[in-house]
Protein backbone atom coordinates (compact mmCIF):
# COMPACT_ATOMS: atom_id res chain seq x y z
CA UNK A 1 0.00 0.00 0.00
CA UNK A 2 0.95 3.40 -0.91
CA UNK A 3 2.24 5.83 2.14
CA UNK A 4 -0.81 7.51 3.33
CA UNK A 5 0.91 10.98 2.69
CA UNK A 6 1.64 10.16 -0.61
CA UNK A 7 -2.17 9.20 -0.88
CA UNK A 8 -3.21 12.57 0.64
CA UNK A 9 -1.37 14.12 -2.23
CA UNK A 10 -3.06 12.39 -5.07
CA UNK A 11 -6.34 11.53 -3.99
CA UNK A 12 -8.72 14.14 -2.87
CA UNK A 13 -11.26 13.29 0.57
CA UNK A 14 -14.20 15.24 1.07
CA UNK A 15 -16.60 15.25 3.55
CA UNK A 16 -20.35 15.21 3.48
CA UNK A 17 -22.93 16.23 6.22
CA UNK A 18 -26.60 16.74 5.81
CA UNK A 19 -28.69 18.91 8.03
CA UNK A 20 -32.34 19.35 7.94
CA UNK A 21 -34.65 22.96 8.63
CA UNK A 22 -38.24 23.63 8.31
CA UNK A 23 -39.17 27.38 7.06
CA UNK A 24 -41.84 28.80 5.54
CA UNK A 25 -41.54 30.94 2.22
CA UNK A 26 -43.49 33.38 -0.18
CA UNK A 27 -41.84 33.97 -4.03
CA UNK A 28 -42.77 37.41 -4.66
CA UNK A 29 -41.21 39.93 -6.78
CA UNK A 30 -41.96 43.47 -5.20
CA UNK A 31 -41.18 44.99 -8.75
CA UNK A 32 -42.89 42.79 -10.28
CA UNK A 33 -46.99 43.48 -10.34
CA UNK A 34 -49.10 41.07 -8.51
CA UNK A 35 -50.71 39.17 -11.91
CA UNK A 36 -46.71 39.08 -13.08
CA UNK A 37 -45.76 37.78 -10.07
CA UNK A 38 -49.06 35.34 -9.80
CA UNK A 39 -47.99 34.67 -13.72
CA UNK A 40 -44.15 33.54 -12.87
CA UNK A 41 -44.39 31.93 -9.57
CA UNK A 42 -47.63 30.69 -9.39
CA UNK A 43 -49.21 28.39 -6.22
CA UNK A 44 -45.86 29.81 -4.82
CA UNK A 45 -46.89 33.19 -4.71
CA UNK A 46 -49.53 32.61 -2.52
CA UNK A 47 -50.08 36.04 -0.18
CA UNK A 48 -49.70 33.83 2.87
CA UNK A 49 -46.73 31.40 1.88
CA UNK A 50 -46.26 27.93 2.60
CA UNK A 51 -43.46 25.52 3.77
CA UNK A 52 -40.86 23.07 3.05
CA UNK A 53 -38.61 20.62 4.88
CA UNK A 54 -35.43 21.47 3.23
CA UNK A 55 -32.04 19.62 3.63
CA UNK A 56 -29.08 21.14 3.02
CA UNK A 57 -26.26 18.87 2.58
CA UNK A 58 -22.35 20.22 3.02
CA UNK A 59 -19.28 19.18 1.47
CA UNK A 60 -15.52 20.20 2.79
CA UNK A 61 -12.50 18.81 2.15
CA UNK A 62 -9.06 18.76 3.52
CA UNK A 63 -6.36 16.69 4.37
CA UNK A 64 -6.99 14.07 7.07
CA UNK A 65 -5.57 15.03 10.45
CA UNK A 66 -3.34 11.91 10.83
CA UNK A 67 -4.45 12.08 15.02
CA UNK A 68 -8.26 11.57 14.70
CA UNK A 69 -8.00 10.41 11.13
CA UNK A 70 -10.81 13.54 10.23
CA UNK A 71 -11.16 16.15 7.71
CA UNK A 72 -13.42 17.72 10.77
CA UNK A 73 -14.33 16.98 13.81
CA UNK A 74 -18.12 16.66 13.67
CA UNK A 75 -18.91 18.11 16.95
CA UNK A 76 -17.24 21.76 15.23
CA UNK A 77 -18.79 21.25 12.31
CA UNK A 78 -22.41 20.60 13.29
CA UNK A 79 -21.55 23.59 16.00
CA UNK A 80 -21.17 26.24 13.41
CA UNK A 81 -23.86 24.90 10.38
CA UNK A 82 -25.87 25.49 13.77
CA UNK A 83 -25.15 28.59 14.75
CA UNK A 84 -24.52 30.37 11.33
CA UNK A 85 -27.52 28.50 9.00
CA UNK A 86 -30.24 26.60 11.19
CA UNK A 87 -30.80 29.17 14.20
CA UNK A 88 -31.55 31.94 11.53
CA UNK A 89 -33.36 29.29 9.12
CA UNK A 90 -34.87 26.56 11.24
CA UNK A 91 -38.96 27.00 11.81
CA UNK A 92 -38.97 30.62 10.18
CA UNK A 93 -40.30 32.67 7.82
CA UNK A 94 -37.70 33.17 5.01
CA UNK A 95 -39.46 36.86 3.92
CA UNK A 96 -40.30 38.25 7.34
CA UNK A 97 -37.51 36.51 9.84
CA UNK A 98 -33.98 36.79 7.55
CA UNK A 99 -32.82 39.97 7.13
CA UNK A 100 -31.12 38.60 3.28
CA UNK A 101 -34.37 37.76 2.41
CA UNK A 102 -36.40 41.20 3.08
CA UNK A 103 -35.37 42.45 -0.42
CA UNK A 104 -34.45 38.69 -1.95
CA UNK A 105 -37.22 36.66 -3.71
CA UNK A 106 -36.19 33.10 -1.21
CA UNK A 107 -36.19 30.66 -3.71
CA UNK A 108 -33.82 27.87 -3.15
CA UNK A 109 -31.40 29.22 -5.64
CA UNK A 110 -30.75 32.28 -3.45
CA UNK A 111 -30.64 29.55 -0.60
CA UNK A 112 -27.86 28.13 -1.43
CA UNK A 113 -26.20 31.63 -2.19
CA UNK A 114 -26.43 32.68 1.53
CA UNK A 115 -26.03 29.51 2.62
CA UNK A 116 -22.53 29.34 1.03
CA UNK A 117 -21.60 33.13 2.48
CA UNK A 118 -22.87 31.81 5.93
CA UNK A 119 -20.39 28.49 6.11
CA UNK A 120 -17.73 29.64 3.68
CA UNK A 121 -15.60 30.84 6.61
CA UNK A 122 -15.61 27.72 7.85
CA UNK A 123 -12.20 27.73 9.79
CA UNK A 124 -11.41 23.30 9.55
CA UNK A 125 -11.83 22.64 6.11
CA UNK A 126 -12.40 24.00 2.80
CA UNK A 127 -16.25 24.60 1.70
CA UNK A 128 -16.55 22.80 -1.63
CA UNK A 129 -20.11 22.81 -2.72
CA UNK A 130 -23.57 22.70 -0.66
CA UNK A 131 -26.50 21.21 -1.98
CA UNK A 132 -30.23 21.87 -0.85
CA UNK A 133 -33.31 19.85 -1.18
CA UNK A 134 -36.42 21.98 -1.58
CA UNK A 135 -38.23 19.00 -1.42
CA UNK A 136 -37.39 15.21 -1.99
CA UNK A 137 -37.46 15.81 -5.77
CA UNK A 138 -36.32 19.26 -6.23
CA UNK A 139 -32.87 20.21 -5.19
CA UNK A 140 -29.62 22.96 -5.90
CA UNK A 141 -26.00 22.71 -5.90
CA UNK A 142 -23.54 25.75 -5.49
CA UNK A 143 -20.46 25.65 -5.31
CA UNK A 144 -19.08 29.53 -4.94
CA UNK A 145 -18.43 30.38 -8.38
CA UNK A 146 -19.07 34.25 -8.66
CA UNK A 147 -20.64 34.79 -5.89
CA UNK A 148 -20.39 38.47 -5.51
CA UNK A 149 -21.61 38.68 -9.09
CA UNK A 150 -24.33 37.10 -8.22
CA UNK A 151 -25.53 38.17 -5.20
CA UNK A 152 -25.21 41.86 -6.44
CA UNK B 1 -17.60 10.16 -21.42
CA UNK B 2 -20.22 8.03 -19.20
CA UNK B 3 -19.72 7.77 -15.27
CA UNK B 4 -21.21 4.35 -14.03
CA UNK B 5 -22.26 4.16 -10.28
CA UNK B 6 -22.61 0.74 -8.26
CA UNK B 7 -24.10 0.84 -4.73
CA UNK B 8 -23.60 -2.04 -2.10
CA UNK B 9 -24.40 -2.25 1.81
CA UNK B 10 -21.99 -3.51 4.52
CA UNK B 11 -22.49 -3.70 8.15
CA UNK B 12 -19.08 -3.22 10.36
CA UNK B 13 -18.47 -2.18 14.07
CA UNK B 14 -15.64 0.49 14.63
CA UNK B 15 -14.19 2.86 17.24
CA UNK B 16 -11.80 5.88 17.63
CA UNK B 17 -9.16 5.55 20.07
CA UNK B 18 -5.95 7.31 19.38
CA UNK B 19 -3.42 5.11 22.14
CA UNK B 20 -1.46 8.39 21.90
CA UNK B 21 -4.11 10.28 23.80
CA UNK B 22 -4.80 9.80 27.72
CA UNK B 23 -8.65 7.72 28.16
CA UNK B 24 -9.79 11.34 29.03
CA UNK B 25 -8.81 13.20 25.86
CA UNK B 26 -10.15 10.32 23.78
CA UNK B 27 -13.22 10.65 25.37
CA UNK B 28 -13.33 14.60 24.93
CA UNK B 29 -12.61 14.24 21.01
CA UNK B 30 -14.23 11.30 19.93
CA UNK B 31 -17.44 11.42 22.31
CA UNK B 32 -19.46 8.41 22.14
CA UNK B 33 -17.27 7.20 18.86
CA UNK B 34 -15.25 6.14 21.86
CA UNK B 35 -16.95 3.77 23.84
CA UNK B 36 -15.02 1.15 24.96
CA UNK B 37 -16.45 -1.84 23.41
CA UNK B 38 -17.37 -0.26 20.06
CA UNK B 39 -20.64 0.06 17.93
CA UNK B 40 -21.58 -0.56 14.58
CA UNK B 41 -23.37 0.99 10.70
CA UNK B 42 -24.94 -0.29 8.15
CA UNK B 43 -22.57 1.64 5.59
CA UNK B 44 -23.53 2.44 2.07
CA UNK B 45 -21.08 2.82 -0.69
CA UNK B 46 -21.14 3.88 -4.33
CA UNK B 47 -18.86 2.96 -6.57
CA UNK B 48 -18.50 5.28 -9.70
CA UNK B 49 -16.69 4.33 -13.11
CA UNK B 50 -15.83 7.12 -15.77
CA UNK B 51 -15.46 5.65 -19.19
CA UNK B 52 -16.60 5.19 -22.99
CA UNK B 53 -19.40 2.90 -24.00
CA UNK B 54 -17.64 -0.48 -25.22
CA UNK B 55 -18.48 -0.59 -29.16
CA UNK B 56 -19.70 -3.91 -29.09
CA UNK B 57 -21.15 -4.35 -26.11
CA UNK B 58 -22.50 -0.94 -24.99
CA UNK B 59 -21.16 -0.97 -21.66
CA UNK B 60 -18.17 0.74 -19.87
CA UNK B 61 -17.42 -2.37 -18.12
CA UNK B 62 -19.12 -5.48 -16.97
CA UNK B 63 -21.50 -5.03 -13.63
CA UNK B 64 -21.25 -8.28 -13.41
CA UNK B 65 -17.20 -7.99 -12.91
CA UNK B 66 -17.64 -4.95 -10.96
CA UNK B 67 -20.00 -6.69 -8.48
CA UNK B 68 -17.45 -9.17 -7.92
CA UNK B 69 -15.01 -7.11 -7.36
CA UNK B 70 -16.82 -5.05 -4.75
CA UNK B 71 -17.59 -8.28 -3.14
CA UNK B 72 -13.78 -9.23 -3.07
CA UNK B 73 -12.47 -6.46 -2.06
CA UNK B 74 -14.43 -4.81 0.21
CA UNK B 75 -17.35 -7.32 1.44
CA UNK B 76 -15.42 -9.95 2.24
CA UNK B 77 -12.85 -7.66 3.90
CA UNK B 78 -15.23 -5.54 6.05
CA UNK B 79 -18.77 -6.65 5.79
CA UNK B 80 -19.93 -8.27 9.38
CA UNK B 81 -16.41 -7.25 10.54
CA UNK B 82 -14.73 -5.09 13.41
CA UNK B 83 -12.95 -2.46 11.33
CA UNK B 84 -10.04 -1.99 13.67
CA UNK B 85 -9.19 -5.60 14.65
CA UNK B 86 -10.04 -7.50 11.21
CA UNK B 87 -9.44 -5.22 8.05
CA UNK B 88 -4.90 -4.76 8.28
CA UNK B 89 -5.52 -1.63 5.98
CA UNK B 90 -7.22 0.38 8.48
CA UNK B 91 -4.61 -1.29 11.28
CA UNK B 92 -3.29 2.13 13.52
CA UNK B 93 -5.86 4.30 11.83
CA UNK B 94 -8.42 5.68 13.09
CA UNK B 95 -11.48 3.91 11.03
CA UNK B 96 -13.33 7.28 10.33
CA UNK B 97 -15.54 7.30 7.28
CA UNK B 98 -12.67 9.19 5.70
CA UNK B 99 -9.93 6.95 6.39
CA UNK B 100 -12.52 4.28 5.61
CA UNK B 101 -13.59 5.75 2.21
CA UNK B 102 -9.73 5.88 1.45
CA UNK B 103 -8.74 2.68 1.93
CA UNK B 104 -11.51 1.15 -0.22
CA UNK B 105 -10.61 3.75 -2.95
CA UNK B 106 -6.72 2.22 -2.81
CA UNK B 107 -8.09 -0.97 -2.92
CA UNK B 108 -10.32 -0.51 -5.79
CA UNK B 109 -8.81 2.01 -7.90
CA UNK B 110 -6.15 -0.94 -9.67
CA UNK B 111 -8.43 -3.35 -10.08
CA UNK B 112 -11.23 -1.53 -12.33
CA UNK B 113 -11.57 -3.75 -15.00
CA UNK B 114 -12.21 -1.08 -17.71
CA UNK B 115 -12.77 2.59 -17.23
CA UNK B 116 -11.23 4.31 -14.60
CA UNK B 117 -12.53 4.68 -11.10
CA UNK B 118 -13.84 8.03 -10.58
CA UNK B 119 -15.57 8.74 -7.33
CA UNK B 120 -16.14 6.68 -3.87
CA UNK B 121 -18.37 7.89 -1.43
CA UNK B 122 -19.18 5.98 1.95
CA UNK B 123 -22.39 6.75 3.98
CA UNK B 124 -21.99 5.90 6.99
CA UNK B 125 -25.50 6.84 7.58
CA UNK B 126 -27.83 8.47 5.91
CA UNK B 127 -26.37 11.69 6.97
CA UNK B 128 -22.73 11.57 6.72
CA UNK B 129 -20.42 10.76 4.30
CA UNK B 130 -16.89 10.25 2.38
CA UNK B 131 -15.88 11.12 -1.10
CA UNK B 132 -12.58 9.94 -2.38
CA UNK B 133 -12.20 11.63 -6.30
CA UNK B 134 -8.71 12.51 -7.64
CA UNK B 135 -8.39 15.98 -7.64
CA UNK B 136 -8.87 17.05 -11.29
CA UNK B 137 -11.62 15.25 -11.59
CA UNK B 138 -13.53 17.29 -8.74
CA UNK B 139 -15.77 20.27 -9.94
CA UNK B 140 -12.83 22.03 -11.00
CA UNK B 141 -11.66 23.23 -7.55
CA UNK B 142 -7.60 22.51 -6.64
CA UNK B 143 -7.80 20.45 -3.48
CA UNK B 144 -7.45 22.01 -0.19
CA UNK B 145 -4.20 24.39 0.17
CA UNK B 146 -3.88 23.69 3.56
CA UNK B 147 -0.61 21.02 3.53
CA UNK B 148 -1.53 19.37 7.13
CA UNK B 149 -2.31 20.13 10.49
Amino acid sequence: MTAPENIAREVQVALGRRYRFSASHRLHNAKLSDAENRELYGKCNNPHGHGHNYVLEVLLSGPLDPATGMIANLTDLDAFVEQQVLQDYDHKSFNEDVAEFRDRVPTTENLCLDIFQRLKTFPLAKLERIRVEETGNNSFEYAGEHTEEILL
Amino acid sequence: MILLTRKIEFSASHRYDNPAWSPEENRRVFGKCNNPHGHGHNYTLEVTVAGEPHPVTGMVLDLKELKDLLDREVMQRMDHRNLNAEVPELAGKIPTCENIALVIWNLLEPKIPSGTLHRVRLYESADLFADCYRAAQSNGHAPAAKAGK
